[in-house]
């Protein structure tokens, strides 16, 4: 008789172990993963998603748009689609992609699940075992399987408020060089980047594009916050100032514009790069869902996209602005944060004698929770830093969760100072 | 048999926990036992009230399950469990009172101290930091008093990394150890019984690329590997049995337990602490240790059960 899953013994269990691929086995949970399943309770103000708020998407339109797919496209919508996705689809993403100043034409776009696939595949398509993907610091932290599947070797290039200090790539570069290490991928967030909440400045995305040419090395410009804009107007993208010499690969997505349970992302990239994409793809999922592709469609077809968002981004607004006079009047003097004009994330550094994830331990005893900067590195750093969401919560949650983490970071301090430490 | 297993709960090691409790749920079916799955909290009482089991199977870590507390509650409402009972749990639970109770009758257990954080606050146990230095030597471990995880603690090379690593500890627990460090192997003694209690082959936890298990290695995930039975002279064996058996009897455990020491370059022992509700997972110490010792997990878990009692 075949074991049903309860019947798996735990013998079973360890000869799986065994058996797992050594790559696989390297991935594995941490400290950090039992402290952030706490966060996740009910009566605990989280700061530590990263998801956009659904209730903001109108339960009519889903309606309207889910009955148009029903009449109109029911048969292809429950087929499979070809792995490049809905011809359709790609040409209308030629004309979002135009609204963040990025030339793509339809043979250049690649549909994929969700922006993630468009991480997963580039470095599955560039890196082998060893080689170095440069990232900045602190770095995505849904990007670092990816990196680590596959065997990347990740440097971190540090950012301030205009981004990656691109000033300190080109050195990196040479030293990797001298060392005999071969650099593959630089991954960049270049707008409202998730952690660090900044945006790279126009003057180091062309240094960016600079050194990329000169030392041909790719580059992976991951945009999925550039439309989750509060003011200002965007600057040109990476894959713009490459004035189509396709040393950028471009990912994007539908998840923070319309919704991530569609699981809808691209890829724009030069031909032959999207071929070799296209095969990778073809291996993990053969096509993304041809139904949520279709439902898009038709939203877009019927819909302004653009209003959506706006409103949207007015809603973040308001909540951006009630995080970040909470930690004006919460956190202390030695604390700095980044002051985001767009996206989902605020980035704050505590003095060092503070490591957040210790802090997330009392900050959880008081219902309240945070990602630990450790998350958004590979080599260590960040143990001071910590991110704050705020497209979940209202402005009076969250102005309390801030007043409570305000709170253990005081006590924290006096506690330090009490016990001799030199701040 | 009816069995209600007690799991999860809100401790910091909730998650082992829940591992823990579904493959004691498993192994239990297999075994042909009615199975009541519990992810504890204010309802347990009630339900174990109107479930009335024949058993609780303690599957939980950390704070509340490991110290004492469901013990008690379990004690106060008839029902049986497994494990060590509520004093047993409570001194292992507290490293220093453990240390404590390990030093008075003679086992070996690295010298150390401990402070509540009033003493910081009230009593400015900070000044006396300079004595603590010079009697444990550097570098120092820095750990919270009560906890069963490796969150909080801390290896102090220098005077001036002992202030942030007290605040780590302290954010896990109102109390602290400050420990000599021990540098060597690591090794676990898993044990089952109650008045003749029987050791398992001893576990060494294996560094992946260093030759002697460090700090950082110890608690970096994935960067050991466990070897079973561990590869030690017989004479050397012999002494860390006997020394975890003496830990055992020292606190009076019940049903089962693990003790984890390190054996320093000259084949010395030193006990660094006992777990009284040891990890049950796949990757788990206890469960290779029973399969060293020829014993299938269910075996193990049947054991654990029929040692269970009203008050350990």
């Amino acid at each position: 008789m075949r074991n049903t899953h309860s019947q798996v013994t735990h013998e079973d269990a360890r000869r799986y172990e065994e058996r797992f691929a050594v790559r696989a086995r390297k991935i594995k949970a941490s400290a950090m993963r039992d402290l952030m399943a706490l966060a996740e309770r009910p009566d605990v103000i989280s700061l530590a998603g990263g998801f956009p708020d659904m209730e903001l998407f109108p339960a009519d339109v889903f309606q309207t748009v889910m009955d148009a797919v029903r009449a109109e496209h029911l048969t292809t919508a429950l087929q499979y689609g070809p792995t490049e996705g809905l011809r359709e689809l790609r040409e209308r993403i030629v004309q979002i992609m135009a609204h963040e100043r990025a030339t793509a034409t339809v043979d250049q776009i690649m549909i994929t699940s969700g922006g993630q696939q468009g991480i997963n595949l580039s470095v599955r398509s560039f890196v082998d075992p060893g080689e170095v993907v440069i990232a900045e610091g602190p770095t995505y932290p849904g990007a670092v399987p990816p990196f680590t599947t596959y065997e990347a070797d990740v440097v971190h290039i540090p950012m301030d408020d205009d981004g990656m200090i691109v000033d300190e790539l080109e050195p990196a570069l040479e030293r990797l060089r001298d060392e005999g290490r071969r650099v593959k991928l630089i991954y960049t967030i270049p707008n409202f980047h998730n952690p660090a909440g900044v945006t790279m400045s126009l003057e180091r995305r062309e240094r960016l594009i600079d050194i990329a040419h000169r030392h041909e090395i790719m580059v992976v410009e991951d945009n999925p916050y550039g439309q989750i804009r509060f003011d200002g107007e965007p600057l040109p993208s990476l894959y713009e100032l490459d004035e189509g010499r396709g040393w950028v690969v471009y990912v994007s997505t539908f998840s923070k514009i319309l919704a991530p349970g569609l699981r809808v992302g691209w890829v724009a990239a030069a031909p032959p790069v999207l071929r070799q994409m296209n095969l990778g793809k073809q291996s993990e999922d053969l096509c993304s869902g041809t139904l949520n592709q279709r439902f898009i469609l038709e939203y877009l077809e019927r819909y302004d996209w653009r209003q959506h968002v706006a409103r949207l981004n007015e809603v973040y607004r308001t909540r951006r602005d009630a995080l970040l006079t909470a930690l004006e009047e919460e956190f202390p003097a030695s604390a700095h944060w980044t002051r985001p004009r767009g996206g989902l994330f605020v980035w704050a550094t505590l003095p060092d004698y503070i490591d957040t994830q210790d802090l997330l331990a009392r900050a959880i005893d008081r219902n309240v929770a945070f990602v630990p900067g450790g998350a958004a590195f590979l080599d260590g750093q960040g143990k001071s830093s910590m991110r704050m969401n705020y497209s979940q919560l209202p402005p009076t949650v969250l102005t309390e969760g801030v007043r409570r983490i305000g709170e253990v970071i005081a006590e924290t301090t006096e506690l330090f100072e009490g016990l001799g430490g030199v701040r | 048999m009816k069995v209600a297993v007690l799991k999860g709960g809100r401790s910091f090691e909730r998650e082992i926990s829940l591992l823990s409790g579904a493959n004691v749920e498993a192994s239990l079916r297999r075994l042909g036992h009615e199975v009541l799955p519990l992810d504890v909290d204010r309802e347990m009482v009630r339900i174990l009230r109107d479930e009335s089991p024949d058993v609780a199977f303690i599957a939980m870590h950390g704070q509340g399950g490991e110290d004492g507390t469901v013990q008690e509650l379990l004690e106060i409402i008839g029902v049986r469990y497994t494990g060590s009972g509520v004093n047993a749990s409570s001194r292992a639970w507290d490293k220093v009172v453990a240390k404590a109770a390990f030093t008075s009758v003679g086992i070996p257990t690295p010298d150390s101290y401990a402070f509540s954080q009033a003493a910081f606050r009230e009593l400015g146990a900070a000044d006396a930091l300079g004595e603590i230095e010079t009697r444990l030597g550097l570098p120092l471990v820095v750990k919270p008093a009560r906890g069963g995880s490796a969150l909080g603690i801390r290896l102090a090379h220098e005077p001036a990394d002992i202030p942030a690593a007290l605040v780590a500890a302290l954010a896990y627990d109102d109390r602290l150890m400050m420990e000599r460090f021990v540098s060597g192997r690591e090794l676990s003694v898993v044990i089952l019984g109650n008045e003749d209690p029987e050791a398992l082959p001893i576990v060494e936890a294996i560094p992946l690329g260093k030759e002697f298990y460090d700090f950082e290695s110890r608690y970096t995930p994935g960067a050991t590997e466990l070897r079973t039975p561990a590869d030690l002279p017989a004479s050397v064996a012999d002494e860390v049995v006997h020394v975890a058996l003496d830990c055992y009897r020292a606190l009076r455990c019940h049903g089962f337990a693990r003790v984890d020491l390190i054996l320093d370059r000259d084949d010395r022992p030193w006990v660094l602490e006992l777990n009284t509700i040891p990890g049950l997972t796949d990757t788990s110490i206890a469960p290779r240790a029973a399969a060293a010792a020829g014993m299938e997990f269910d075996e193990m878990i049947e054991r654990v059960l029929g040692y269970a009692d009203l008050g350990g």
